[in-house]
């Protein structure tokens, strides 16, 4: 009871005071989840109406990795990631290891199967005959494609937030990769993993408090979108 | 949408202009250094006087010489010499320097004793918990001697508890079970308030503890900011250097000692 109340009032006096350093990990944290959604979301829905159209063989077997990828460990995207990015690594040269680039690499590829397989999902299970009156009614494939997006926005609204959760969550990648560098890659998720260590657990846990509080923002401003109050 | 996407590129992009413009230095340094809070004692003032940035890495010594080995930072400092020489002989390092030192201490909830393989002895003698960091940081790799030394091998004990986390969680396991534990004695200072732990033993020479800095090989990764090292080890081995490392306290006492005198 003690410690809970000891958490709540951390996070409120954190939050009160304006720190310019918690605002600065607060900022890195939501930026680059954003950036990573986008980036993933770009990629995947088009790959996902390529998936649901195409006909080619193989099918079966991208499904399967997919949901595999779904399942890796995000530190061990980051130890990939730190193997090629280092110095000593194949893109060693870009002197992308410690930035904040690398991390937005590495949630991308760490929620882009997230993306697919929901995207696929919905609009697998979409009313087939969508696409089929869409056809008689002489729309050609991009026609197709769109009516049937948004005929599954709500749905592809759960993918993105889904994947905008994990990104903003991941602790993994942005330690391996982005180094906990004060002032340029320092994220909430790497100052709640630094303060436990340091034994600084109210604070790690306030921490957390503010990450819950900006996943709560984002996902209400999401739902918002959808133009419905988010409350009801 | 178009605009929601370049809006986050260009906040992912540009966030940070001075720090690109010049190259920063890029130092790894052992967690101890910086959880006893002098990393953030010395860094701004060489930052100032230099007009540099540094981007400080912090990991245990075994990290910080890998991450050195694969060209990934400039400079390092560590504690954990017997890798460091290892890093020097196979030609890693240009330059390696003692820059201050201090005890490691054995805590626990029994008596005072003599001298740290006596200690140890009697942990094993009775059986009494011992928790190890078991994280190949430098503490751990001076608990591995100390055991060599006092002559016992204890994994595999039951009493002999691994558990691979860094030196302030390990204190509070060690703390909750009543066991004997090996601290570096910033975090010790900066924690003991809330622990039942005492020390058994303390100012030992064999728990001397000396911290050096590298410089990386500028022939083996000629892209390092060898400039920016140089300087960072001659600010550290300065007087003026020295003297913030010796002013330097934790919870009212002095945690780091210069190497005057050496």
């Amino acid at each position: 009871m003690n410690f809970l109340h000891d958490v709540l009032a951390e996070a409120f006096w954190l939050i009160v005071s304006f720190d310019p350093e918690l605002l600065f990990i607060t900022w890195t944290s939501l930026g680059m989840a954003l950036a990573s959604t986008v980036l993933a979301t770009c990629m995947g829905v088009p790959f996902s109406l390529f998936f649901f159209f195409g006909r080619w063989p193989g099918k079966g077997l991208v499904q399967a990795l997919l949901n595999v990828m779904m399942a890796v460990p995000t530190v061990v995207i980051g130890l990939l990631l730190y193997g090629v990015l280092s110095r000593s690594g194949p893109l060693g040269e870009l002197d992308l290891l410690y930035t904040r680039t690398a991390i937005v690499l590495g949630q991308t590829m760490l929620i882009l199967p997230i993306v697919c397989n929901l995207s696929i999902s919905v609009i697998s299970h979409a009313n087939p005959g969508i696409v089929y009156s869409c056809r008689l009614l002489g729309a050609d494939r991009l026609q197709q494609a769109a009516v049937l997006l948004h005929e599954v926005r709500y749905g592809l609204g759960v993918a993105v937030i889904t994947a905008f959760g994990r990104a903003i969550s991941e602790v993994g990648i942005a330690m391996l990769v982005g180094g906990n560098i004060e002032g340029v890659t320092r994220t909430l998720t790497t100052a709640i993993v630094m303060d436990t260590s340091r034994g600084e657990i109210e604070l790690a846990a306030a921490l957390g408090v503010i990450l819950l509080l900006i996943a709560f923002a984002v996902t209400f401003s999401l739902q918002a979108l959808r133009g419905r109050n988010p409350l009801l | 949408m178009p605009g929601l996407v370049a809006a986050v590129m260009a906040a992912l992009l540009c966030p940070a202009p001075a720090v690109a413009a010049e190259q920063a230095l890029r130092l790894a340094i052992t967690t101890s250094f910086r959880d006893s809070g002098l990393a953030d004692h010395l860094l701004p003032e060489f930052e100032r006087r230099n007009n540099t940035r540094v981007h400080m890495v912090a990991v245990g010594s075994g990290m910080a010489l890998e991450i050195a080995r694969r060209g990934d930072v400039d400079v390092l400092v560590a504690h954990a010499p017997e890798e460091e020489l290892r890093f020097m002989a196979e030609g890693w390092g240009h330059l390696r320097e003692p820059i201050m030192y201090n005890y490691f201490l054995l805590l626990g909830p029994g008596l005072r004793q003599p001298d740290a393989i006596s200690a140890l002895r009697h942990v094993a003698a009775s059986s009494m918990t011992f928790v190890s960091r078991g994280d190949d940081s430098g503490t751990h790799k001076k608990e591995i001697s100390l055991w060599q030394q006092a002559g016992i091998s204890p994994q595999g004990n039951a009493w002999y508890l691994s558990v691979g986390q860094g030196m302030a969680a390990t204190l509070r396991l060690a703390d909750q079970k009543g066991a004997v534990v090996l601290s570096d004695s910033g975090t010790w200072l900066a924690l003991k308030d809330g622990l039942r732990l005492g020390v058994m033993v303390r100012d030992d020479e064999l728990l001397k503890n000396t911290y050096h800095i590298i410089v990386v090989n500028p022939e083996r990764h000629p892209h390092a900011n060898h400039e920016g090292a140089l300087k960072f080890l001659g600010y550290l081995r300065s007087k003026s250097g020295q003297d913030m490392i010796s002013s330097y306290r934790v919870a009212g006492q002095q945690a780091f000692y210069a190497m005057d005198g050496q």
